[in-house]
């Protein structure tokens, strides 16, 4: 249980110890971000089959065949389900977070190498119990992403609604645990395992945003993990928890007296803080980027500490803004309307400080800075039609439009992928010892920047002339067929957009094998983890024990010697 | 960084004393090839609170859906009306009493052999030197009689369960006995999974692990047991007086 991290200093040496068993947290956190990489490619291959759809309902698509409408259905349920759990919660926290988190704090491992080894592994068993769920009689459930009862909780509500839907709540709650033991470990390591010198004040905001999300994390899975096993029990066992008299296809189904709004309930109180688990590891990314290639400290540092603590507080007060349709008091609907829109604050704290922390820099433009800048025009761009949502009188007519899907995928989606890919391309030369290419990174990017714009903009006008989200297709309702140009340009942009991403995995492995040799620390940055060797031994710091004398964002200190001054290096304050 | 002076002057006693050093961050004394099991204890309790954070929310998460569901009104076809559909569980108080009161002791000796492991870790130094002895310490099994009442513990609630289903009360019955028995096996669950790591923590001397080790797994065990006896008595105070 208490595996200490100093007892497996000598790297194992067999093959399955070494790369599939590893209790070394760069090889979890590697094994986190490969298993997000597949999964991202399944959750956008399902996006493609919707969008092309949604334009030529009827066509029948090489190895999937015609999609009927309950196939729709499932496609949008399992891309949900496994973007969110399986990309947007498993990269930004379980792979670089676990692979930086312990060397940026100057740590050998994380607190509990077994238990981390563990957590994985348990992820990879939720993947593949929910891809399952596509192979099973019946398919994959319909009842999207939020799972609302009574379709989730009645077998017979829909094809996929019997195994199907069981397998993908097992799956979330084996998701659950496994990021509930992720959770653990990382608030130990970051309370307990920090270097002498480290102090909170002079942690990465990296680091911060990986333990306010592991804080997150703690609170809010057990909550989901309770209303999957209420909702299992709704099933399997014959309770009313969620379930009212239902009658479906002219039978009478056995509950009574449930109630569909307590699910509602309980899984926004996790839903909303799973927003920020998605997005504030990329916050963290952002600014740690922007402050290197601005070659300027971080804008108000403890201003981002205390901005990243309120929207984490925040969060767990506003799941309400969900449920505005539910027919709630209007008393209700204003607590969290209000609580809603004081998130504004802190969000626009942080982005005014990115602004600062570029504003009159040497900034260099590097692949990572670009998508570092990527990130923060999308995070202004998708959290401004937020506090459009915050307020009942507008959500209400917007709720079932694609509005919200343009909201939602450009803040919490494509935002916290540009996290990843900033993430990527930043820590690539210190993971894999090999720089990625840069021309390559940087069509990439413009790609995908402009693709996914193209996308999800013109969403937020769809929904404005009133089309409607979750239907399979609109070829047939008058009114909505007006619209359909746009959704056709929305398909074209999504297949340029796909397509650009091989150019990503090209550059990736291409570059692990062929790029050219990294130093040390090729971004002149001032952190941990670009004090050690490249790619890092596997004690983190051959045997030596940092000792941090500095801030995180030293550049461009008067009287130094160069633009930089790393956290080890002899102190630039007088000690006073 | 505040200046630290180690000498007190005398007129100063009663003052709030100078601050210690920062050092910062966590200085955990790695370095060298013994394990700092201070540094270990505190990292291993350190984590258990995380993982009774998470079990609290669990449980916090359920008792909200049983007041919500507690206070639902449902509606009825043939009143046309809306009632309560709660009903109320004849619960088997006495045997579960006498359950809560197995737990409360299972929870003392737990205790017992967690001061016990303390001491005895605390004590390996000197007991280490050849021809040193403290004398003949009474060796009473205090976690095989932990693992004999948890276990008795979790029999007495399968009978509770067996009573329940006797009265006719069985998981479908009314939203009162979902929750009923939701908690209590979720609760047993929690318990047995403590069950394990006691296993565990016991058998530790038979693989020659060295008594710090062990001292670190009893106490966090011990810890958890705790919780699990505070967590049966709010499971327990629910079921009564939200009834």
């Amino acid at each position: 249980m208490a595996t200490p991290a100093t007892v497996h200093s000598h790297a194992p040496q067999g093959f399955i110890r070494k790369y599939i068993f590893s209790l070394d947290h760069k090889v979890i956190g590697l094994q986190y971000y490969f298993l997000a990489l597949t999964a991202v490619f399944v959750g956008m291959f399902l996006s493609l089959l919707m969008r092309i759809h949604m334009i030529w309902p009827t066509a029948s698509i090489p190895l999937v065949g015609e999609i009927k409408p309950e196939t729709y259905l499932a496609l949008l349920t399992m891309h949900g389900t496994i973007m969110v759990f399986f990309v947007l919660t498993t990269a930004p926290q379980g792979g670089f977070g676990n692979y930086i988190l312990p060397i940026q704090i100057g740590a050998p491992d994380m607190a509990f190498p077994v238990l981390n080894m563990l957590s994985f592994w348990t992820t990879f068993v939720g993947f593949i119990v929910i891809l399952c769920a596509f192979f099973v009689q019946g398919g994959a459930p319909l009842h999207g992403w939020t799972g609302y009862p009574p379709l989730s909780a009645v077998p017979s509500a829909g094809p996929g609604e019997a195994l199907g839907a069981d397998l993908w709540i097992t799956a979330i709650a084996i998701f659950c645990v496994a990021s509930l033991m992720g959770a653990l470990n990382f608030i130990t390591t970051t309370l307990d395992l920090r270097a002498k010198g480290m102090t909170l004040m002079r942690m990465p905001l990296t680091v911060w945003s990986w333990f306010i999300t592991a804080i997150l994390g703690l609170l809010a899975f057990g909550v989901l993990l309770s209303a999957g096993i209420l909702l299992l029990m709704d099933r399997n066992l014959g309770t009313s928890f969620y379930v009212p008299l239902v009658v479906i296809n002219g039978q009478v189904m056995g509950h009574k007296g449930g109630s569909p709004l307590l699910w509602q309930h309980l899984f926004w109180f996790f839903g909303h803080p799973e927003v920020y688990i998605a997005i504030l590891p990329g916050m963290g990314v952002a600014s740690q980027i922007l402050s290197t290639f601005s070659r300027k400290p971080i804008f108000g540092y403890r201003a981002m500490v205390y901005a990243m603590l309120a929207i984490g507080f925040f969060g767990f007060m506003v799941w309400g803004h969900h449920m505005f349709m539910s027919g709630m008091s209007p008393y209700s609907a204003f607590a969290f309307s209000i609580l809603t829109m004081c998130i504004g604050v802190p969000s626009a704290i942080k982005t005014f400080n990115w602004l600062g922390t570029m504003w009159k820099g040497h900034v260099r433009f590097d692949t990572p800075m670009l998508y570092a800048i990527g990130f923060v025009s999308l995070f202004v761009s998708g959290g401004l039609s937020g506090p459009f949502l915050a307020q009942p009188v507008l959500d209400i007519p917007l709720h079932d439009t694609y509005f919200v899907v343009g909201h939602f995928h450009l803040i919490m989606g494509v935002a916290a992928i540009f996290g990843i890919f900033a993430a990527t391309y930043y820590w690539f030369p210190k993971m894999f010892g090999r720089m990625m290419n840069e021309t390559l990174g940087r069509i990439h990017f413009f790609i995908t920047l402009a693709g996914t714009y193209a996308i999800f903009m013109p969403m937020h006008y769809l929904g404005m002339a009133g089309q409607t989200r979750r239907y399979s297709q609109f070829t047939e309702v008058a009114y909505q067929t007006k619209l359909l140009p746009l959704q056709t340009f929305m398909t074209y942009a999504a297949f340029v957009t796909i397509a650009a991403q091989f150019i990503f995995v090209i550059n990736l492995f291409w570059s692990m094998f062929k790029g050219p040799k990294a130093s040390d620390n090729p971004w002149d940055a001032t952190t941990l983890e670009w004090t050690t060797a490249t790619p890092p031994p596997h004690d983190n710091f051959g045997g030596k024990t940092p000792v941090v004398h500095n801030g995180p964002y030293e550049y461009g200190v008067p009287g130094a010697s160069k633009d930089y001054v790393m956290q080890t290096d002899p102190p630039t304050q007088p000690v006073h | 960084m505040a200046t630290y002076t180690p000498s007190t002057p005398v007129d100063d006693i009663g003052q709030k004393p100078p601050a210690p050093p920062i050092t910062g961050g966590g200085d955990d004394g790695r370095g060298g090839d013994v394990p700092d099991y201070g540094a270990r204890l505190r990292r291993a309790r350190l984590g258990l609170i995380c993982g009774i954070a998470t079990v609290g929310m669990v449980f916090i998460s359920l008792t909200s859906a049983y007041i919500f569901r507690r206070g639902l009104p449902t509606f009825q076809g043939e009143s046309n009306s809306y009632v309560r559909d709660w009903g109320s569980v004849d619960l088997p108080w006495l045997l579960l009493g006498i359950n809560t009161a197995i737990l409360l002791v299972s929870s003392i000796s737990m205790e017992l052999a967690r001061r016990k492991a303390a001491r005895q870790a605390a004590l390996a130094p000197v007991t280490s030197i050849p021809g040193v002895s403290l004398g003949e310490e009474k060796n009473f099994p205090w976690l095989g009689i932990t693992v004999v009442l948890g276990f008795a513990f979790l029999v007495g609630q399968g009978l509770a369960w067996g009573e329940l289903h006797n009265r006719g009360f069985f998981v479908s019955t009314n939203p009162s006995s979902s929750f009923a028995f939701l908690l209590t096996v979720a609760h047993a669950l929690h318990l047995a999974g403590g069950m394990i790591a006691l296993v565990w923590a016991s058998s530790a001397s038979l693989f020659h692990r060295p008594v710090e080790a062990r001292r670190i797994a009893v106490d966090i065990t011990a810890w958890y047991w705790h919780f699990m006896a505070v967590l049966w008595i709010y499971i327990f105070a629910l079921l009564g007086l939200a009834r």
